[in-house]
């Protein structure tokens, strides 16, 4: 099968550079999949999993916060905020991280930003779901 | 003249300052290099935020975003960014010499500006002087990740979308190499000064449409200009921190070396004073 390389970029230096055959993401608008030959294209990202098969159907998960995704005729790049290959991720950090946000959400206290806490444990819950394989 | 004994006790001192500014200067040296590949890696990053900024807002026309369109400016935000800690040369001075040139130029009252400090110097200074930061953040650690600045560039971010300002300075030192940085002065918002990249800008499809993808875009490709100056920033301010203590090193050296003539000269006065003496002793004897 056809492949295309693939970029995953964050502020904090690239976290993914390979050839695959298929990318899967889950965009504002509904999940994608891209496959070599696909039209340009440009598409903002949901907190959610990468998924990047290479021949074989083997395929690896990429948790993204915060981002979009750019495809040209030969490559496709992934411009995220933060981005974490799962054998990468902290999961007890995030559990914690996932324990703090559900705290703060039921605290129902006035002066706790609720939509800061909701995509912290968005992201949270993200990385938890990526690191034990869940789509 | 002053004895032997205060002179030792300056050479000790001295050359105790000196080893202690020798190891900061090597400390700012290891953290500059690190500093120095954290900016690198950011750039591809840039560059290609960049690159679909541009080929979005410049390709196609009809494409407005508020964050793209000067409003009449009736209040302007400067962003400061300075280090936390002293000991860095003119690292902080010359920055915020230019900023507040610059403010009591353009503005007459305290009305028509507000300041966002990044580092703990910048807001003093600015407190000093009767001007509160709105925003600040202190204690940044020497190697900032994207998430250790992301609140307060989101802040920034956000308080021009709401109107806070309408537009927004940037001040921070750009790193040429380790021994010169300049004070750089940006215009981060409205985005009119979008750089293309040149070459060929490729027509994209759009999903689900043209501005709700600048409603993604452009906050974060601002929040990067502001990650990436931060970056630069933190590369001079070791680099500055290394230059200024070598020159501090150096001086030790200067120091030592004349305490050490001084303490040779008066020791050996004190011989031939006390050789006189005796000789002077031995001659009343007879």
């Amino acid at each position: 099968m056809k492949t295309f390389n693939v970029n995953i970029v964050t502020p904090d230096g690239p976290v993914v550079d390979t050839n695959v055959e298929l990318v899967s993401a889950k965009a504002q608008s509904g999940e994608l999949g891209i496959m070599a030959g696909h039209v340009p294209m440009v598409a903002p990202l949901q907190i959610g999993v990468v998924r990047l098969v290479t021949g074989g159907k083997q395929s690896e998960l990429v948790a993204i916060s915060g981002g979009f995704l750019e495809v040209r005729p030969d490559q496709v790049t992934i411009l995220a905020q933060a981005a974490e290959k799962a054998e990468n991720i902290d999961v007890s950090r995030a559990k914690e991280a996932q324990q703090r946000a559900e705290q703060l959400l039921q605290s129902k206290q006035e002066n706790v930003d609720f939509k800061r806490a909701e995509l912290a444990l968005k992201r949270a819950i993200n990385r938890v779901n990526v690191y034990e394989g869940k789509l | 003249m002053a004895s032997l004994r205060d002179i030792q006790t300056r050479i000790t001192s001295t050359k105790k300052t000196s080893q202690i500014t020798k190891a900061m200067q090597m400390v700012s040296a290891s953290k500059l290099s690190r500093a120095e590949s954290n900016a690198k890696s950011f750039v591809p990053y840039m560059d290609k935020i960049q690159e679909v900024v541009a080929s979005i807002a410049l390709g196609s026309k009809d494409v407005t975003h508020p964050m793209l369109v000067s409003r009449p400016v009736k209040k302007t935000g400067y962003l400061v960014i300075t280090s936390d800690r002293g000991l860095a040369g003119a690292y902080n001075s010359s920055i915020l010499r230019s900023v507040y040139k610059q403010i009591q130029e353009r503005h007459t009252s305290k009305d028509e500006y507000v300041v966002i400090a990044l580092g703990r110097v910048g807001r003093d200074f600015f407190r000093m002087r009767g001007i509160e930061a709105i925003e600040s953040v202190t204690g940044l650690p020497d190697q900032p990740s994207f998430a250790d600045v992301k609140e307060i560039v989101r802040k920034t971010v956000d308080l021009f979308s709401e109107g806070a300002y309408d537009e927004l300075y940037m001040y921070y030192s750009h790193f040429v190499n380790a021994i010169q940085q300049d004070v750089t002065m940006k215009k981060v918002l409205p985005l009119t000064e979008i750089e293309s990249s040149g070459g060929r800008l490729s027509s994209y499809e759009f999903e689900p449409s043209a501005e709700e993808i600048l409603e993604v875009l452009l906050p974060q490709y601002a929040e990067s200009l502001i990650y990436g100056a931060l970056l630069d920033g933190k590369a001079s301010e070791h680099a500055a921190r290394m230059t200024a203590m070598q020159n501090a090193t150096d001086n030790a050296k200067e120091l030592i070396r004349n305490l050490t003539l001084q303490y040779n000269r008066a020791r050996q006065a004190a011989i031939t004073q006390e050789i006189t003496e005796i000789v002077g002793g031995a001659a009343a004897l007879e």
